[in-house]
């Protein structure tokens, strides 16, 4: 028992984080896109924008347990199977990004717009506002978001237990909802709820340590 | 010779509602070496104006002539170099919060790619040119606005520009602080012979500082002269209203009249008539003085001849009513 639910937590744990970095691998050059392409943007390109956010948001709008099944020839494609974590991995991904891009954009759209004038005052060109100012000066927020983005993956990935994926949702699945095992589902589930405490605690410790805006 | 030449600018944004010419025909030669003081009320156009300078915005017509270069004319690699040359100080600092005061001043070297050691070493000498090198580590939110600005101050020289434009610079300072600022400014076109442009709805900065001025309103140059001539004689309406923001408007004192003075109260405490003597550079000659003591404050009213040159005799009104003093005409 200890031992199954210590793989599970495992599993869940290497879903979640291998899902979320790759979602910022796609989502964050996204985020970026969006926000500079803005029309008051530092190089707008209002078309490239208005597709970009399209996409960003049909892939928003369709419910992850539907995303899930509908791109399993897709994740089979990728992986070879649909079964198990590393699967799982896949409409993770693809279900986050999207997400990803939303928050990198909403991170950015608060660094102070005069910060970035006296930059582009300076001669900075394009990627040197995105590298040295945006992305550094919106370093707390972007890790406050990561936190958030870290804890939505951990819940989607109890829902990928359905299709196998493995991981501490699919033992409460099982157990609770084949079993009828309630004990041990509500004990899953308290383990979830610990493992999210732990991440949210270290999330908001990070983002305040590395913000000198408040020391 | 002129470092920087507005020819013609003209800046019209087109919105919803039709197009709005924020800029009309604007024409204005900045000498090498001058503080040049650009006035108006707000809405008058001098925040497109500062940005049309340096290109932040991109003029509907007209040209910018820099040193010799025609900006608008510049491809936008070019035009990057040359924005080196045009360094600008915000109302609002605009420092990066999340790099110490060094690292701030660090920034356009980085951006220019000077190497690090190197780019420190700069950094500590213009900070402690604007005398915060003790400050270097703090992050901006450890620091007053004037020592952001001065930190701003220090990172807009790094690059050594020619033209320093200030935009609103002392706006969000105290009175104390402004006067630090507008001294260190001062010091650095003396010192480093930097050109420098002060944009300001402040009468008080372009009469302290600026050795010429334009007064711009409703998107055109109203008035561009020498500054003591514009504060003495308004001509136009806009800068009569910016010299008289009482709406005082322009009552005429004959020179050699006299003129009753009213003391009452703190006033009393300092030597203002000396102080406006020295400030008009101008003697005066006093006909009558009654003071009494009552109760520590003096009270008292002077009747002053004031002198025969209409021009000092309206500093010297202004002045006083500037010091909050009762002053009126005496008829002989």
């Amino acid at each position: 028992m200890a031992q199954m639910i210590f793989e599970g937590i495992l599993e869940t744990l290497y879903m979640t984080i291998a899902s979320t970095m790759l979602a910022y691998l796609f989502g964050l050059p996204l985020g970026v896109l969006l926000i500079v392409s803005d029309k008051n943007g530092i190089k707008p390109m209002p078309t490239l924008n208005a597709i970009i956010s399209f996409i960003v948001n049909i892939f928003r709008s369709i419910p992850f347990l539907i995303l899930l099944v509908a791109i399993i020839p897709f994740t089979r494609l990728v992986v070879g199977t649909m079964l198990g974590s590393t699967a799982a991995i896949v409409p993770l991904t693809v279900a986050a990004a999207p997400f990803v891009a939303r928050m990198v954009e909403t991170s950015l759209k608060e660094v102070d717009a005069g910060v970035v004038e006296a930059a582009e005052s300076m001669g900075a060109s394009t990627w040197q506002i995105i590298s040295k100012v945006l992305l550094p000066e919106a370093k707390p927020s972007l890790i406050t978001n990561a936190t958030v983005t870290v804890i939505t993956v951990l819940g989607y990935s109890a829902m990928a237990g359905f299709t196998g994926g493995g991981g501490l949702g699919d033992i409460a699945t099982r157990y609770g909802l084949y079993k009828f095992d309630t004990a041990t589902m509500w004990l899953v589930v308290l383990v979830i709820v610990v493992i999210v405490q732990i991440l949210q605690e270290i999330g908001l410790r990070i983002a305040k340590v590395t913000d000198n805006r408040t020391r | 010779m002129a470092i920087l030449k507005l020819e013609g600018l003209t800046k019209t944004f087109e919105g919803k509602k039709g197009s709005i010419n924020a800029l009309t025909d604007i024409n204005i030669e900045i000498e090498a070496g001058e503080i040049f003081g650009i006035i108006g009320m707000s809405g008058a156009g001098k925040s497109t104006l500062v940005r049309c300078i340096n290109l932040l915005e991109k003029p509907t017509s007209g040209n910018v002539v820099f040193d010799g270069r025609e900006l608008t004319m510049l491809k936008k690699k070019e035009l990057e170099k040359e924005r080196t040359k045009i360094s600008m100080i915000f109302q609002q600092f605009n420092l990066l919060m999340q790099r110490t005061a060094l690292k701030n001043v660090c920034f356009p070297l980085e951006l220019s790619g000077v190497p690090k050691k190197e780019a420190e070493k700069k950094a500590k000498e213009l900070l402690a040119l604007v005398g915060l090198a003790d400050r270097a580590g703090s992050y901006p939110a450890q620091l007053s606005g004037g020592q952001k600005q001065r930190v701003a101050i220090a990172r807009a020289l790094a690059t050594d520009p020619k033209v320093l434009l200030c935009d609103e610079a002392t706006s969000a300072l105290d009175p104390k602080t402004t006067r630090a600022i507008l001294e260190l400014l001062k010091d650095i076109n003396r010192k480093l012979g930097i050109t420098i442009i002060i944009i300001t709805h402040e009468m008080s900065v372009v009469q302290k500082i600026c050795g010429r001025v334009a007064v711009i309103d409703g998107g055109q140059i109203a008035e561009i002269g020498v500054t003591s001539e514009i504060f003495a004689k308004p001509k136009s309406e806009a800068a009569k209203r910016l010299v008289y923001p009482d709406g005082q408007m322009e009552e005429t004192f004959a020179g050699g009249g006299l003129l009753r003075i009213v003391f009452d109260g703190p006033t009393s405490q300092q030597p203002i008539m000396a102080n406006m003597i020295l400030e008009v550079g101008e003697p005066v000659n006093i006909i009558y003085a009654s003071m009494q003591d009552i109760d520590d404050t003096a009270v008292g009213q002077m009747v002053i001849r004031m002198p025969a040159d209409d021009d000092k005799a309206g500093e010297m009104i202004k002045y006083l009513k500037k010091n909050n003093l009762k002053i009126e005409e005496v008829r002989e």
